[in-house]
């Protein structure tokens, strides 16, 4: 029997499992306060998982305050919608807007590798797409246990499969990201997937709207088992006797890629023709959410027959349907005028499109299944007003002993070392190529990508005409974080930014994927608290806002919690892409490399402390802002005037690993002479440096200008296209053969 | 020179295409999956991506489409057509150009720029390159692996109807090297590798694919 609104004013006392949907008692006690009468199993199950940690935010929405608390009106100038919304969105100029976001699909990732990815990178399309806009690239931040672990070796080539699976069907371009081996990420990897997307500025209206009358109108693939994961303690609570021989699909999503590229060019042109007046995309909680946050955006009420739904299962409840994240939907609200035309171009895309119900007077969320009502509800008390926790805060006991453990006495190489540590650096899984990974991707599709992987930042033409385009870097050191997590989630910034600028691109905004263990663990919460804090002050120091994001917990295994993870994402503008500075050396006859940026002895977290001595501890990096962002600014007036010819910047492996990448992108030696201790200079992982070659004849020029601008700067090598060698002076040279062979054979080693 | 480009559900890189023919001076006309009409083009591509998500066999489905109906009726008169990537796929199973397209042999999705010697520069979408030129587009598939029976291979080899071979280590396995091939009469062309994708150095590896688009400029112009 299907538990009605009026069935449960008859049976207030019947037990439901509550707890089993993860509420707490006074969560349950809460809800029967808001409706003065006991949930149905439809209303249950939409406010346990609107109200579970994922969709409502409840331990981290205390601390996200921040973001908006430090983030100026002078910041604010570009954003066209903010935190809240699906995504950020962004004026870039030209009369374009950007939108873009991170999202997290760790743990259906862990268990099933493949369709957790895939589904993690069409979620995030859905979520961009909704913003109005058409979704232009992905990118996608990995992070895996040891890379020689036995299980690495399932979830990682499942993982990768998954996102290319899906992205390279979909037809966008995975234009970067990354892949980092760490053993706390061994029973959780971490699975980001980042879309970015644009359209006109004036198109953007579409996340609001309502009006009496309006049609709800879904559209995209029929609604089924897959996904349901909680709420099927109610099915089989229904379904007593045939719980066992029915559904248990498994909760785990399965992505058809194709369903979504149609939906996509459906819905462009379903935006393009004027017939869509809110939307809303179907991801976690489905139905339960899509509806709760239409009808809270609007001013009105909605009614919605649940058994208008179409369904690729039989016999599915009230609270299945509901709680279904079957792919691959989204949810309209329409004009009752515009509904023919709206149902006549998801019929060119066979797309299938049901009206499910209509906006209303009122304020209630009222949900029927055959004309009995099974949810009555104020919807933003699904949406919105969840559960808010203080949750204690701890800074771990062990955190002054973490950084006393410096990596001060642990032994250095001798000089006639040096050379052999390059090559082992180059090899180690963290900074070896990450092509094997990549090849799967499709980086060319609709021939608007300008730089993809192995460059610093990802890089996609917008405006054919002006040749206007964005680019985008993701970046996270866990390690630092975990030295420091306020300091950490700056230099994450700080080198997301730095990438952004390297390719010639203006920083304008951020967006994050903030991954960490339990809410319930007080130190974990301290880390988080830290990240949130350090992240927010750096933007405010940079000057650009924060204008999404996501937040992850409960990632760890058994007690132990992952490298605190914030991800951050660093959104940059060029006016015109033919301008961009490539990665690799070599473009232009006759180069000088300057490091620009001062080298400290810096190894806490570093690379080398953890591939050679599996050590971590100490303090990571020191980060100044105002010197990145000075950085910044010298890089874009390089790009502008054609001064510089190429550009790396320096993060984990230092000085060496950069020179080894831009050698072996650009296929061209070089000589250089490192000054001072020759392992620091080539090791160590000081913030706010980057490589740069500039032509000969621009070299007076653009050094005049850092000094003008009080930006330290030292010539450190030449390019040498004759050499096909790395030369370091002093100690010898490495062919780049050799090198090239040590770079790129470490994941095929260990994946094929 | 007007090009029709076909879009099916689940075509990807015809935005691309529609591109190349712009970049060499021609009109791209947008072709739908269900039309039975290919709008008085002189040529058509049939272009790469998942024609209805190629669950079921790459472009099993797709050559029964409407469209491809009149393709074939053309291109056996004589209408140059080109198929990249899926539309490859499409055209063979259309029994336009013979063999079929594998799994790669390693199994995995392969993006990467591939040079490619250019065997024939007869056909109607070759004569701008020289003979033996080697040019480098990108490859990017995941069932690219070229197969065909050993009369059908020496038919290709003997007639010089292998248009593009795969330069270095072979990609995908396919056999004898073949990245494309023609018909007997030359107007129809398919290969796995995406010429359309390398018009502009900006955006893809460099401009040697435009040289397709170009000859068949040639080709339409002196028709």
């Amino acid at each position: 029997m299907i538990d009605t609104v009026k069935n449960a004013e008859a049976t207030p006392d019947q037990e439901q499992p509550y707890k089993e949907l993860g509420l707490k008692d006074d969560e349950y006690a809460r809800i029967k306060e808001i409706l003065k009468r006991r949930p149905t199993d439809a209303e249950l199950a939409m406010y346990s998982v609107m109200w579970s940690e994922h969709c409502s935010y409840k331990s981290s929405k205390v601390h996200l305050k921040y973001f908006g608390d430090t983030t100026t009106d002078e910041m604010r100038g570009k954003m066209l919608a903010g935190i809240g919304e699906n995504a950020g969105v962004v004026d870039v100029g030209d009369g374009w807007a950007v939108t873009f976001k991170v999202e997290s699909h760790n743990h259906p990732s862990y268990v099933e590798p493949y369709q957790g990815a895939a589904t993690g990178v069409g979620g995030i399309v859905r979520d961009i797409l909704a913003m109005g806009a058409r979704p232009l690239a992905v990118m996608d931040p990995l992070r895996f246990g040891r890379p020689d672990a036995e299980d690495t070796k399932r979830v990682l080539p499942g993982i990768v499969a998954g996102v290319g699976g899906y992205g390279n069907c979909l037809g966008l371009p995975n234009i970067g990201g990354e892949v980092v081996f760490d053993e706390s990420y061994q029973g959780n990897p971490l699975v980001n997937a980042l879309c970015v997307g644009a359209m006109r500025v004036e198109d953007l209206h579409l996340a609001h709207a309502s009006g009496t009358g309006n049609k709800v109108i879904l559209y995209g693939a029929r609604t089924g088992l897959d996904g349901i994961g909680g709420v099927s303690v109610l099915a089989s609570e229904t379904f007593d006797d045939t719980a066992g021989k029915r559904k248990k699909l498994p909760s785990v999503q399965v992505g058809d890629p194709f369903t979504e590229k149609v939906l996509i060019e459906c819905s462009l042109e379903l935006f393009e023709k004027g017939l869509v007046a809110g939307i809303q995309d179907l991801g976690g909680a489905g139905l339960s959410c899509a509806t709760s946050e239409l009808a809270s955006a609007g001013d009105s009420g909605m009614h919605v027959r649940l058994d208008r739904v179409p369904l690729r299962a039989t016999g599915m409840t009230p609270a299945e349907i509901l709680s279904s994240e079957s792919q691959e939907r989204m949810c309209a609200v329409v004009e009752p005028a515009n509904v023919e035309a709206f149902m006549e171009v998801c019929a060119k895309w066979d797309v299938i499109a049901t009206e499910i119900g209509e906006v209303t007077e009122g304020d209630r969320l009222v949900i029927t299944y055959h004309d009995e009502v099974v949810v009555d509800v104020p919807p933003r008390t699904v949406a919105h007003e969840g559960p808010v926790y203080h949750r204690p805060i701890q800074r771990p006991a062990d955190q002054d002993e973490l950084q006393a453990n410096t990596p001060d006495s642990l032994p250095r190489p001798g000089r006639d070392e040096l050379l052999a540590l390059v090559k082992t650096m180059a090899a180690s899984p963290n900074l070896a190529s990450k092509k094997w990974v990549t090849q799967q991707y499709d980086r060319y599709v609709r021939g608007g990508t300008v730089l993809a992987q192995p460059s610093d930042s990802g890089m996609i033409r917008i405006d054919e005409e002006t040749g206007r385009g964005v680019a985008l870097s993701t970046d996270c050191n866990g390690r630092y974080t975990l030295l420091d997590p306020y300091e950490g989630a700056k230099l994450a910034l700080a080198e997301a930014y730095r990438n952004v600028a390297a390719t010639g691109a203006t920083p304008v905004a951020v967006t994050n994927c903030l991954n960490f263990g339990s809410p319930e663990d007080p130190a974990v919460m301290w880390q988080f608290e830290q990240a949130v804090k350090g992240l927010a002050d750096g933007c405010a120091e940079l000057g650009i806002p924060v204008t999404g994001g996501n937040v992850s917990f409960y990632n760890q295994t058994g007690s132990t919690a992952i490298l605190p993870t914030p991800v951050v994402g660093v959104l940059g503008v060029i006016d015109d892409v033919r301008r961009r500075i490539p990665t690799g050396i070599g473009a232009e006859a006759g180069e000088t490399l300057l490091l620009l940026g001062e080298t400290h002895d810096e190894f806490g977290g570093s690379e080398w402390a953890h591939h050679v001595h599996g050590h971590l501890g100490g303090r990571p990096p020191k980060v100044d802002l105002a010197r990145e962002k000075l950085l910044g600014e010298i890089l874009v007036a390089g790009s502008r005037d054609g001064m510089v010819s190429a550009a790396h910047d320096l993060s984990e492996g230092g000085l060496a690993q950069a020179l080894v990448e831009t050698c072996l992108i650009g296929e061209v030696g070089a000589r250089v002479f490192p000054e001072g201790d020759l392992f620091t200079s080539l090791f160590s992982e000081s913030a706010g440096r980057v490589l740069v070659a500039v032509p000969r004849t621009e070299e007076q020029r653009f050094t005049d200008m850092c000094t003008a601008r009080r930006l330290p700067w030292r010539k450190i090598g030449v390019v040498d296209p004759e050499s096909n060698a790395l030369e370091v002076q002093g100690l010898g040279e490495l062919p780049l053969d050799e090198l090239r062979e040590a770079w790129e054979g470490t994941l095929p080693a260990l994946f094929d | 020179m007007r090009v029709g480009v076909i879009t099916f559900p689940g075509s990807l890189d015809d935005v691309d295409a529609q591109r190349a023919v712009r970049y060499a001076d021609g009109e791209a006309v947008p072709l739908w999956h269900g039309d039975h009409d290919l709008k008085g083009v002189d040529a058509v591509v049939v272009p790469g991506g998942f024609s209805y998500g190629d669950y079921l066999r790459c472009g099993a489905i797709a050559r029964f489409a409407p469209v491809m109906q009149e393709v074939i009726e053309a291109a056996n008169k004589g209408m140059p057509v080109l198929g990249i990537c899926n539309g490859f796929q499409i055209l063979a199973e259309a029994h336009l150009l013979p063999g079929a397209l594998t799994r790669n042999h390693k199994l995995h999705f392969v993006c990467r720029d591939q040079w490619l010697a250019v065997e024939n520069n007869t056909t109607a979408w070759t004569t701008r390159y020289d003979r033996n030129a080697e040019i480098l587009v990108p490859l990017k598939s995941g069932e690219g692996g070229y197969q065909a029976d050993e009369d059908t291979l020496k038919e290709l080899e003997d007639n010089g109807r292998v248009v593009f071979r795969y330069v270095g280590d072979n990609p995908n396995g396919s056999r004898n090297n073949i990245a494309g091939i023609t018909n007997a009469r030359g107007n129809v062309v398919g290969l796995m590798p995406h010429p359309e994708h390398a018009i502009d150095a900006l955006t893809g590896p460099t401009d040697d694919g435009l040289g397709m688009f170009l000859s068949l400029l040639d080709t339409v112009v002196k028709a």
